[in-house]
């Protein structure tokens, strides 16, 4: 089973749920937990222990001056002007560059080539017998998050149960990361910028064909407009975290609440099991 | 000598374009004999790279001197590789004037943004 | 005109609230935008007037003619991005994974493969109570953030130039959309949290940050959450030698602010509002406004 954790808006509570909802799930089994927020990924902080590193990277190309007549066929086809073709030399933005191969497809003089250049990395840990953790990190700098994405989540491999924590937002990263999930679970805040982009980040599961449910944190009690928009869309509250300044502490100091607290190891373990319900419910 | 202006117009009344990928026409004027020609921009409504593009496209053209308001980071890059002077004219008004600021050597070089 | 932008690396620090905030200082005297394009929320502060809206064209998507392909899978085996789904009624291209790259129609046989243009979302232009904002819709799932990024900002930037400041709530993250809002920028100031997490992806936006601008300022918001975590965030920051010039208390106040969809303003007494007020005083100061 493949859980994706999202919200629209950022800082909702998706560290808190998928590290937690990991770390109980991985008790009685195999678990792996995979960190797709590849730009800020947090959820090695909660679970320190020694990891091993593979590069990520992409193709470039490589332009080989003897054999280019600058003909510029490369730049007419490349449809991100990542290649300018001038009477004596060719100027690449690798920051504009999809890796998409095209260029090297119509040169007519087989003068590019091209070379793995490295964009990130992904790191694997063993936090505890049964919960491996999986991080994509984006190199500072570079701004293509997705291939480090589906790179965690092919090192995630098909483990029985996959947590994905996902970047905030709404756009490609996400998309990427929730594509394939079984169930996503839509972390949000009472608030009007919370309710706003959850609407937004609903959406995106509907595009996708992905069951979800939605977890509410820091709820004050006035859930109203939250609870009202569940209701309209036939979403289901999975789980209502209150607004708790000790929670707060123990998130902020990298610390898990199902572990400090009984009462919240059982949660998480309903909320898992309501998650298998969404998902029998869509079958 | 080859002159591309940025309009948002196909004739030399037409007001100068501030943005040099997305401008609606690129106007080239021959600086011995006057005439001009004005095409549609192809890259206009293009989503992404269009600096770069549009740089190859007035390269292609051989332009020597380009007139227009802001030229974004790589699009400037191409350009000043290709050896290609760039003066903005944002008080000129329509690409008539911008021409005459020209030849009257009153024009701002373009700097980075 | 100086350009300004408010980022986090960490979503959920505040950013959005403080940008709010800051337009309330001085009156008639910002141009704002929006860059958080992803889920835009600066608006539902500043109850803006629309003026303008334009559609925003994304990547242009593949099409097959079902009518003219032969099934010979030469496009899904070039694809890159997966973006050919096979089906027992043949192939076709998945509108949310191509990336207009252009393969598939080059490799293509038979040319049974064009391209449509895409609206991925929309920009709009405001009148709103602390001067014309520009932010932008994104069509949900759909890529092109950072192209949209910067589609924001040119048409904020085409506006009359007489603004003092032009400021930028941006979005979190350190990717094309941070690095889109970050081009050209005067100054940054980086709105933090308390936390281990919040201390982490500072360090990684820093980072970026650095390859824009040297005027650098940091901003610790609910630094009461935890004081001795609000201490190491306070030694990095001067070990590095980047300003720390505020530290916003946890106010309740805010949050019923931003329940009613209120900026927090500079007549307000409340503890928050007043830590925001003086925080922005020492910001001005260090960018030589007033």
């Amino acid at each position: 089973m493949k859980i994706a954790v999202a919200s629209g808006k950022g800082g909702t509570g998706k560290t808190l749920v998928a590290a937690n909802l990991a770390s109980v799930l991985s008790k009685d089994v195999s678990t792996t937990l995979v960190d797709c927020d590849v730009e800020e990924p947090n959820l090695h902080l909660f679970f320190p222990s020694p990891v091993t590193t593979a590069d990520v990277t992409v193709p470039m190309p490589v332009f080989d001056p003897e054999a280019c007549n600058h003909c510029g066929k490369c730049a007419e086809f490349c449809r991100y002007g990542a290649i300018s073709v001038l009477p004596n030399r060719i100027l690449f933005f690798p920051e504009l560059c999809h890796s998409c191969g095209g260029c090297m497809l119509v040169c007519p003089n087989g003068a590019i080539r091209e070379e793995p250049v490295r964009i990130g990395i992904v790191t694997t840990s063993h936090p505890s017998n049964r919960l491996t953790l999986v991080t994509g990190i984006l190199d500072e700098g570079q701004s293509h998050a997705t291939p480090i994405i589906r790179a965690a989540k092919e090192m995630g491999g098909s483990s029985d149960l996959i947590v994905f924590d996902a970047a905030p937002g709404t756009t490609c990263s996400v998309v990427e990361t929730v594509t394939d999930c079984d169930a996503c679970i839509l972390v949000t805040e009472s608030t009007p910028f919370g309710l706003h982009d959850l609407s937004l980040a609903y959406e995106v599961m509907k595009l996708l064909n992905v069951p979800s449910g939605v977890v509410i944190n820091r709820s004050d009690g006035e859930d109203a407009e939250v609870l009202a928009f569940c209701r309209s869309h036939g979403l289901s509250v999975l789980l209502t975290i209150p607004f708790d300044r000790g929670i707060a502490a123990v998130q902020n100091r990298g610390e898990l609440i199902s572990r400090k607290d009984r009462a919240w190891e059982e949660m998480f373990a309903e909320l898992y099991a309501r998650c298998r319900t969404l998902v029998g419910v869509h079958e | 000598m080859r002159i591309c202006i940025t309009s948002q117009g196909e004739t030399l009344e037409a007001p100068v374009e501030e943005r040099f990928g997305r401008a609606p026409y690129f106007i080239f004027v021959e600086s011995e004999t006057g005439s001009f020609e004005a095409i549609e921009n192809p890259f206009a409504r293009g989503a992404g790279g269009v600096g770069p593009k549009a740089a190859q496209f007035i390269i292609n053209h051989n332009v020597g001197i380009l007139i227009s308001g802001m030229v974004g980071g790589n699009a400037r890059e191409v350009l000043e590789a290709a050896g290609i002077a760039m003066f903005t004219s944002r008080s000129a008004g329509t690409v008539k004037a911008a021409l005459e600021q020209l030849k009257g050597n009153i024009l701002e070089r373009s700097e980075q943004q | 005109m100086i350009r300004l932008a408010v980022v986090s690396g960490k979503g959920g620090t505040g950013k959005t609230v403080i940008t709010s905030a800051l337009s309330q200082m001085l009156p008639n005297y910002y141009l704002l935008a929006d860059c958080d394009v992803d889920a835009a929320n600066l608006g539902l502060l500043l109850a803006p007037k629309r003026i303008h809206r334009e559609p925003f064209h994304g990547m242009n998507t593949a099409v097959i003619d079902p009518d003219l392909c032969t099934l010979c899978g030469k496009c899904s085996e070039f694809c890159r991005f997966r973006a050919v789904d096979h089906n027992k009624e043949g192939f076709s291209i998945s509108n949310i994974r191509c990336e207009g790259c252009g393969v598939c129609a080059f490799v293509c046989p038979e040319g049974a493969i064009s391209f449509t243009s895409r609206i991925a979302g929309e920009i709009f232009l405001s009148d709103s109570t602390a001067g014309p904002l520009v932010d932008a819709m994104l069509v949900p799932g759909a890529g092109n953030s950072g192209l949209l990024v910067h589609e924001v900002k040119k048409i904020a930037l085409a506006q009359d130039r007489k603004w003092n400041i032009f400021l930028v709530d941006g979005p979190p993250g350190i990717g094309c959309p941070l690095i889109s809002t970050l081009t050209g920028v005067d100054a940054v100031l980086i709105v933090t949290e308390p936390s281990i997490s919040g201390l982490h992806d500072l360090k990684r936006v820093v980072k970026v940050a650095m390859n824009y601008t040297t005027q650098i300022s940091i901003v610790i918001n609910r630094y009461d959450i935890d004081e001795s975590m609000t201490e190491l965030i306070s030694e990095w920051c001067s070990d590095k030698g980047f300003p720390l010039i505020g530290k916003i208390p946890f106010d309740p106040w805010i949050i019923d602010s931003v329940r009613n969809c209120r900026p927090v303003t500079r007549i307000d007494t409340a503890p928050g509002a007043r830590a925001i007020q003086e925080m922005a005083d020492v910001l001005y100061r260090s960018v030589g406004v007033k």
